[in-house]
C-alpha cells in the first residue's frame, strides 16, 4: 500500500451563505482503502464530501476555505479545472440517478464527453468492464438497450456505480449510496465496495454503523461541524476516544 | 368520546356525510363536463353544417361555340373576346327570347361575375377540340348557387328576393334541361379572396398563415428557448433576473392588439419592412408567444430533477454539456407542449395582424415572405363581415378549414412530443 495519502485536507471550512457548515476538518484520505464518514444528520459529512470533487460550487452561495489536495495538486487552485477534477473524483448519489437513457448510454456517457474512446468497439469495452466492475454485466447484458430507469433500485444504484468506473476515476465518494436499498441490494452494493476497493480510493457516508464496520478500514466520525476523530474502524468501534464518539456509535445520538 | 365504541359512531355519522360530498362533487364535475361536451358539439355543428355546403358550388353548362374563332385560337397574338363567347353561348341557353336592356342585365346576371374567365380556362385546356363545341362547366353567381343550395327562400314575395321571378324561371329552366350540377369547389383551395364568393378562394390565406407561422417559430423558439436556459441554469439569483421574470410574466399578460402597435412601429415605421407581408405578421406573433414560450420552457426545465444536473457534472460533464445533453432533451416535452399552445395562440390570432395590414385585400396566393398576405383568422373577418350570403357560407367553411389545419398541426406536434418523451422511460 502506497504511503502518500491520495487526499490531504487541511483546516477546511465551508460556508452555505453566511452559515458555518465545516470547521476546520483535516483529514488524509489513503488510496485503495475504504473511509467511512459517520456523524449525525447535519454533522457536514456530506459537505465534506461535495467539497472533495467541488459539488459544492453548484451550490449558490456556498464557499470553501482552506486547503484540498489530490495527490499533491491543490483542487481548489483557480487554475484547477472542476470539469477534469470530477473526471478523477467520481461521485455516486444516495438516489440511484441513471439517467432516462439505455443501460449501454449510461455508461458510456462519461468516456464519450471526455473522448476516451476512438472507436466503437474500444467504447463497448469500457463500458463491458465497468458493468463487470459492479458486478451488473451478467444482469444487463443482454438487454444493454433498454432504459437505465427500468431496472431495480439495487440495480440502478450500481450502474451508477459502473457510469462513474467507465472513466477511470481515481477516488470513488459515495453518499449515503445504500439508503434507498433493501437488505439485499445493499449487500450486493457492499460486496462491490469490497472489491472496488482494490482500485480506487473509496469515501463513503454512511448512517448505518453496521455498514460502516462491514465495508471501512478507516472511519472519521463528524459533529456539528466538526471532524472529531479519525481512526482505524477498529478503534473507532472498540475504543473511542472521544466521550461524543462513544455516545454516538453506542447510539445514544442520532 | 372516552371509549372505542363512541368514536366508532361518530366515525361513521360523519363518513355517510363525507361519502355525500364525494358523491356530490362527483356530480358536479360530470355536469361541468357534460356542458363543455354540449358547447363543443353546439359549436361545431352551428360551423359545421352551414359551412360543408360552402366546398360545393352549383356549375352551369355551356357549350362554346369555337369554330368561329378557330383561327384566332391558333394564332397566339390574336386576342379573342371571351367575354362576348360567353355571352353568346348563355343567351343560347335562354328559353325565352328578349332583347331590352334591363332583362339582359338580369339574365346575366345569374352567371358568375367571373364566368369569361373560367371559360377561357376550359378552352384553352381542350385544345384537341378547337373548331367543335366545347363543353364548359362555368360556376353560377352566388345569388343562384346559394338559392339552389336553398339558402335563399323563393316563396317570399318578389320585392324582398333577391332575384325575381324571370330569374328563377331561367334557373328552373336549366335545371330542366340538365345544365346545372353540383360540384367540388375547387378553387376554395387553390385561388386567393376574390370579391365575389364563387370565386373566392382560402389558399392565399393559408399559406399567408403558414408563412406567418413559420417566421414567428424560426424567430420565437430558438430566442425563447435559450431565454429560458439562461434564466433557469445560468443567470443564477440577481435582482436582474428577478425583474426580468416579473417582466416576462407581464408581457405574458399584455393584451393582444398591443403587440399589433408595437410591431406597426417598430417594423413597418422604424424598419421599415413591406406592410401586409407574412414577415412582418411572423414577426409581430413571435413577440406576442415568447413571453408565454419562456415560461412554459422555463417551467419544462425546472421539472428536471436536480439529481439529473448532480449525476452529469459528477462524471464530469461541463456545465454547458449538462445543459446541452441532459437539462434540455429531458424538458423537451414540456417545452414542446409550451410550443403547441403557442402554434394555437399565433395561428388563430387576428387582433395584432389588423394593426400590420395584413387586413388588406389579398387576390393573389403570397409566393414569400414579403408578399402581401392575410391569414385565416383575419380573411375569416373579412369574409364575416362582408353582406354577400356566399361569404357568410365561406366564412363557416373557412373556420372548418382552420380547425382542421390546427388539429393537423397540433397533432404533429404532439407527436414530437411524445417522441420526445419515450427516450425518458
Amino acid at each position: 500500500m502506497s504511503t502518500n495519502p491520495s487526499i490531504i485536507a487541511r483546516d477546511v471550512d465551508v460556508f452555505y451563505g453566511t452559515k458555518q457548515a465545516l470547521f476546520g476538518v483535516n483529514i488524509d484520505i489513503m488510496p485503495k482503502t475504504v473511509t467511512a464518514f459517520i456523524g449525525p444528520s447535519g454533522c457536514g459529512k456530506s459537505t465534506f464530501l461535495r467539497a472533495i470533487n467541488r459539488m459544492n460550487d453548484l451550490i449558490p452561495g456556498c464557499r470553501f476555505q482552506g486547503s484540498l489536495t489530490l495527490e499533491g495538486q491543490d483542487i481548489y487552485a483557480p487554475n484547477f479545472d472542476a470539469v477534469l477534477l470530477r473526471a478523477r473524483v467520481g461521485m455516486v448519489f444516495q438516489k440511484p440517478n441513471p439517467f432516462p437513457k439505455s443501460i449501454y448510454e449510461n455508461v458510456a456517457y462519461g468516456p464519450r464527453i471526455h473522448g476516451l474512446a476512438k472507436t466503437k468497439a474500444e467504447l463497448d469495452g469500457l463500458v463491458e468492464q465497468a458493468l463487470r466492475g459492479a458486478a451488473l454485466w451478467d444482469e444487463v447484458k443482454d438487454r444493454l438497450d433498454s432504459a437505465g430507469t427500468g431496472l431495480s433500485g439495487g440495480q440502478q444504484q450500481r450502474l451508477c456505480i459502473a457510469r462513474t468506473m467507465a472513466i477511470s476515476p481515481e477516488v470513488i465518494l459515495m453518499d449515503e449510496p445504500c439508503s434507498a436499498l433493501d437488505p439485499i441490494a445493499t449487500g450486493k452494493v457492499e460486496d462491490l465496495i469490497s472489491e472496488l476497493k482494490q482500485r480506487y480510493a473509496l469515501i463513503i457516508v454512511t448512517h448505518s454503523m453496521a455498514q460502516a464496520r462491514r465495508v471501512a478500514s478507516t472511519t472519521a466520525f463528524f459533529h456539528l461541524g466538526k471532524l472529531v476523530e479519525t481512526g482505524s474502524t477498529e478503534q473507532i468501534f472498540e475504543a473511542p476516544v472521544h466521550a461524543q464518539t462513544r455516545d454516538y456509535i453506542t447510539g445514544r445520538y442520532g | 368520546m372516552s371509549n372505542a365504541a363512541d368514536i366508532t359512531t361518530v366515525i361513521e355519522a360523519g363518513l355517510k356525510r363525507r361519502y355525500r360530498a364525494e358523491r356530490r362533487f362527483k356530480a358536479y364535475g360530470i355536469a361541468a363536463l357534460g356542458f363543455a361536451g354540449l358547447m363543443l358539439v353546439i359549436l361545431l355543428v352551428t360551423i359545421i353544417r352551414p359551412g360543408l355546403s360552402g366546398f360545393v358550388r352549383h356549375e352551369l353548362k355551356l357549350e362554346i361555340d369555337t369554330a368561329s374563332i378557330a383561327q384566332a385560337l391558333a394564332d397566339p397574338q390574336a386576342t379573342i373576346d371571351y367575354y362576348r363567347l360567353t355571352q353568346a353561348a348563355l343567351k343560347a341557353t335562354a328559353q325565352d327570347d328578349f332583347t331590352d336592356k334591363a332583362t339582359r342585365h338580369q339574365f346575366f346576371a345569374l352567371m358568375g361575375t367571373f364566368a369569361a374567365f373560367y371559360v377561357k380556362e376550359q378552352v384553352q385546356q381542350n385544345k384537341a377540340h378547337w373548331g367543335k363545341a366545347i363543353t364548359v362547366w362555368v360556376p353560377l353567381a352566388d345569388n343562384a348557387d346559394q338559392l339552389l343550395k336553398g339558402r335563399m327562400d323563393r316563396d317570399l314575395p318578389e320585392a324582398q328576393r333577391a332575384m325575381n321571378d324571370r330569374q328563377l324561371g331561367w334557373l328552373d329552366g336549366w335545371e330542366k334541361q340538365g345544365r346545372i350540377r353540383s360540384s367540388f369547389n375547387d378553387d376554395f383551395f387553390t385561388r386567393g379572396d376574390s370579391r365575389a364568393p364563387e370565386a373566392a378562394g382560402f389558399l392565399g390565406s393559408i399559406v399567408g398563415s403558414l408563412i406567418s407561422l413559420l417566421v414567428c417559430m424560426l424567430v420565437a423558439a430558438p430566442i425563447a428557448i435559450m431565454a429560458a436556459i439562461t434564466l433557469e441554469e445560468f443567470a443564477g439569483k440577481s435582482r436582474v433576473a428577478e425583474a426580468l421574470e416579473v417582466v416576462i410574466n407581464n408581457l405574458a399578460a399584455v393584451p393582444s392588439i398591443i403587440y399589433g402597435l408595437l410591431g406597426l412601429s417598430v417594423y413597418l415605421q422604424w424598419f421599415g419592412m413591406p406592410r401586409s407581408s407574412p414577415l412582418v405578421g411572423g414577426l409581430t406573433l413571435a413577440m406576442l408567444i415568447m413571453p408565454v414560450m419562456i415560461i412554459a420552457s422555463r417551467a419544462a426545465i425546472r421539472a428536471v430533477p436536480p439529481s439529473m444536473r448532480l449525476a452529469a457534472a459528477g462524471v464530469g460533464a461541463s456545465p454547458l454539456q449538462v445543459v446541452r445533453h441532459h437539462v434540455l432533451p429531458y424538458a423537451m416535452p414540456g417545452i414542446l407542449t409550451g410550443t403547441i399552445l403557442s402554434i394555437s395562440r399565433a395561428l388563430g390570432e387576428s387582433a395584432p395582424l389588423l394593426m400590420i395590414g395584413m387586413v388588406a385585400f389579398v387576390a393573389d396566393v403570397p409566393r414569400g415572405v414579403t408578399d402581401p398576405a392575410t391569414t385565416m383568422p383575419v380573411q375569416i373577418y373579412l369574409w364575416a363581415s362582408s353582406p354577400e350570403l356566399g361569404f357568410i357560407e365561406k366564412t363557416s367553411s373557412a373556420i372548418i378549414v382552420l380547425l382542421v389545419i390546427l388539429l393537423i398541426l397540433n397533432l404533429g406536434a404532439s407527436r414530437l412530443r411524445n417522441k420526445a418523451q419515450q427516450t425518458w422511460s
